[in-house]
């Protein structure tokens, strides 16, 4: 599905604070399945799930996609097979104040030149999956962290993207919430997505919905642990 | 239901309606203007007069093309002005044209 | 195409909900830009059109007008002077003019007096320029006193006023009988103010003129082509003092415009790093804020120019006459013919609305190429 070979990502290279947050990574995220990235901070997990996002690009090495090599390509595709393949929900959740949550939802799908009318049924639909059809309209400061964070969960999937990218998506929310917010995970990996997240939250790494760990330390992979059976 | 664009693009179509009815509207006026236009130019011709009425305030103003060669505030062509229209007309081009032979013949030979 | 159109429509989707969002900055933004384009507008095609109507009516003035000076004034013209040029070849018609001013102490405004070339008058009567009709009260039948120069008050009798629609060149005429206007300005038989005179050929008035000054070196010949230069140049020097005064309030616009469009706030920084991680391209965001400096510099352009015109053509220049019309009492009242010059409203929109669009393009430029990923570095 996503594969990464030697991936190496320096930052400030060339420069007297020359620093390597990723240190020759190769690994495989397996299709329609939750894998977790845990390490401490500074370990470098943010950094690759931006590199497997296709947010940044890495210094050295390959990133394939479906067996395709996309490291290479320019920004503007790499922007397309970003909005087309990776649905993203940030720790802060990255909601656009003053909007409602409908529109935060369909702002993905706006340079694709879907017709309006398309994304507000598809953001609707995807609102009353989540239980949320009936704060449509309300802006999204107004919303509890749970809501905002349902409401980053239909943006992210606005574009039906195969695979979701989420970086410390329980930092903000309770023990009850991260258990919800989970349980979603589990339903869109078993639905046939592929969810991707960061962590060092217990609670997440050692949840039953979760099929794979990576751990990290300075940059580099020292384990990776299959902790759940196959779903159906 | 309306959307934002719908709304901006409305308003801002409806500003550009307003904006090419007022070509409309002056094509209009200039074809009922047409006929009092023509009556003034023979007024004028009639009356024998050079100037319109703009500046009532001196008669430097109310006739400038008339005025003195070296009316009060005209001894120079750009010299400071009393009423602000003589700031709005220059000095007539006639006047610029005498004065520099004149100022050439006033400067002290060397 | 049409999804490229649905893309733009989802662009301005996103720029009026953001302006709605900064609903008191943008509108105010708005009235002051508005505003701006009003007067630059206003002021614009008030000139041209009042150019335009002063070189039209005055296309039937005098070929050429002959004056005499004394000392370098203005002085009469002594009798004689009619006869000898009468007799210059070329000249195909000769009049003396009678005319002047009169300072009406009541109204503290100068009248012109004159003495009409087309009609008959009965002494002791006068016809009246619209102005007067207005600010002294007069109709058909009043009677007006004047204090002549010798101190005493001639009385007349109104019996006509001149028609509004020509006020541009008539608003203070006071027309009088010839003898009449001698007696009440004691003006030496004879004598007139100053002379006009037609030319047959067109080509020849140059000639004339200089013929006229070698025979009378204390004459000074206005033609006709010099007037009607004055007239296309009037308001020209320095496109009117309102300009001058406008000129720091344009700047203080300007400062106010590249701070507001060019200043992007942290909040505006932090929204294009989120939809950049979303997925929008740098084109995108790039698309979106030009939507944003051109609808609002479009609009107010449109908005400003329309107030302008109605401005200017149907109410007047009401509220920038006495400022452009400087310290008169009498202000004519006239509603001039609209002669719209293409050139000009295309130099007030590129001057209006580029530099706006362009000022809010200049520092997104720099954000939005910032990498997607810096939202999950804050």
């Amino acid at each position: 599905m996503l594969e990464l070979a030697n991936i190496r990502k320096a930052f400030n290279q060339g420069r007297h604070n020359e620093y390597w947050a990723l240190k020759g990574i190769d690994l495989a995220i397996p299709p329609a399945r939750v894998s977790v990235l845990k390490g401490p901070s500074g370990s470098g997990k943010t950094t690759l799930l931006t590199i497997l996002g296709c947010l940044a690009r890495p210094t050295e090495g390959r990133v394939r996609l479906k067996g395709e090599d996309i490291s290479g390509l320019p920004e503007r595709f790499l922007t397309e097979i970003r909005r087309r393949s990776f649905g993203f929900i940030f720790q802060q959740f990255n909601l656009v104040r003053g909007l409602s949550a409908i529109d935060n939802i369909i702002l993905p799908g706006y340079p694709t030149g879907t017709p309006r009318a398309q994304l507000l049924q598809r953001a609707e639909a995807l609102l009353a999956d989540m239980q949320l059809a009936h704060r449509r309209d309300a802006k999204v400061e107004w919303l509890s962290g749970g809501e905002q964070q349902r409401v980053a969960i239909c943006r992210a999937l606005i574009n039906d993207p195969e695979i979701l990218v989420a970086d410390e998506p329980t930092a903000n929310l309770d023990s009850r919430l991260s258990a919800e917010f989970l349980a979603i995970l589990r339903r869109l990996a078993e639905a046939g997505r592929t969810v991707i997240l960061t962590s060092h939250d217990p609670l997440v790494v050692e949840s039953a919905v979760v099929d794979r760990v990576y751990s990290l330390r300075d940059g580099q992979l020292i384990d990776v642990r299959d902790v759940r059976r196959a779903a159906p | 239901m309306s959307r934002p664009s719908d709304r901006v693009l409305g308003f801002t179509l409806l500003a550009a309606a307003l904006f090419a009815a007022t070509f409309v509207d002056a094509a209009l006026r200039r074809g009922t203007h047409e006929a009092a236009l023509q009556r003034t130019a023979r007024l004028a011709e009639d009356l024998r007069l050079s100037d319109p009425v703009l500046f009532t305030e001196a008669r430097y103003t109310r006739h400038p093309t008339q005025a003195d060669l070296h009316s009060a505030f005209q001894d120079h062509p750009v010299a400071f002005e009393h009423f602000p229209s003589g700031s709005l007309l220059p000095p007539p081009a006639l006047l610029l044209d005498r004065h520099e032979p004149l100022d050439r013949e006033a400067a002290p030979s060397d | 195409m049409n999804r490229w159109i649905e893309k733009q429509r989802h662009l301005i989707d996103f720029t009026a909900s953001s302006l709605a969002r900064r609903k008191g900055k943008s509108l105010g933004l708005l009235v002051v830009y508005t505003l701006l384009v009003f007067v630059l507008a206003s002021v614009s095609l008030y000139t041209h059109a009042l150019r335009n109507e002063a070189t039209r009516v005055l296309a039937g003035t005098p070929e050429i007008v002959l004056q005499r000076l004394i000392a370098g004034r203005h002085d009469l013209v002594p009798p004689g002077y009619v006869e000898k040029i009468g007799r210059m070849r070329g000249v195909q018609k000769i009049e003396g003019r009678l005319w002047g001013y009169y300072y009406d102490s009541v109204l503290k405004a100068n009248y012109t007096f004159m003495v009409p070339a087309d009609r008959n008058i009965a002494e002791g009567e006068i016809t009246v320029g619209p102005a007067l009709e207005r600010s002294r009260g007069l109709a058909a039948g009043n009677g007006i006193s004047f204090r002549a120069y010798s101190g005493e008050l001639h009385t007349f009798i109104v019996t006509g006023v001149l028609a509004h629609e020509s006020e541009l060149v008539s608003a203070d005429l006071v027309l009088m009988s010839e003898a009449d206007f001698r007696r009440f300005f004691a003006y030496p038989e004879g004598h007139y103010t100053d002379i006009a005179l037609w030319v047959a050929n067109p080509q020849e008035v140059r000639n004339v003129g200089r013929k006229l000054i070698d025979a009378l070196p204390d004459s000074r010949p206005i033609l006709r082509e010099e007037v009607l230069r004055t007239y296309a140049s009037v308001f020209d020097w320095r496109e009117g003092m309102m300009l001058a005064l406008l000129s720091a309030a344009i700047l203080a616009f300007g400062i106010f415009a590249w701070e507001k469009a060019a200043g992007l706030s942290a909040e505006e920084k932090r929204e294009i790093g989120i939809l950049k991680a979303i997925g929008w391209e740098t084109g995108d965001v790039i698309a979106m804020k030009f939507w944003e400096g051109f609808l609002v510099s479009l609009l107010a352009f449109l908005l400003g120019y329309v107030a302008a015109y109605v401005h200017v053509f149907h109410f007047e220049f009401a509220l920038f006459a006495p400022v452009l019309q400087g310290w008169a009492v009498l202000y004519p009242s006239f509603a001039l013919t609209p002669r719209i010059d293409g050139v000009q409203v295309a130099t007030l929109f590129v001057f209006t609305v580029l530099p706006y669009t362009a000022a809010t393009l200049v520092p997104i430029w720099r954000a939005a190429t910032t990498d997607p990923d810096t939202v999950m570095r804050s």
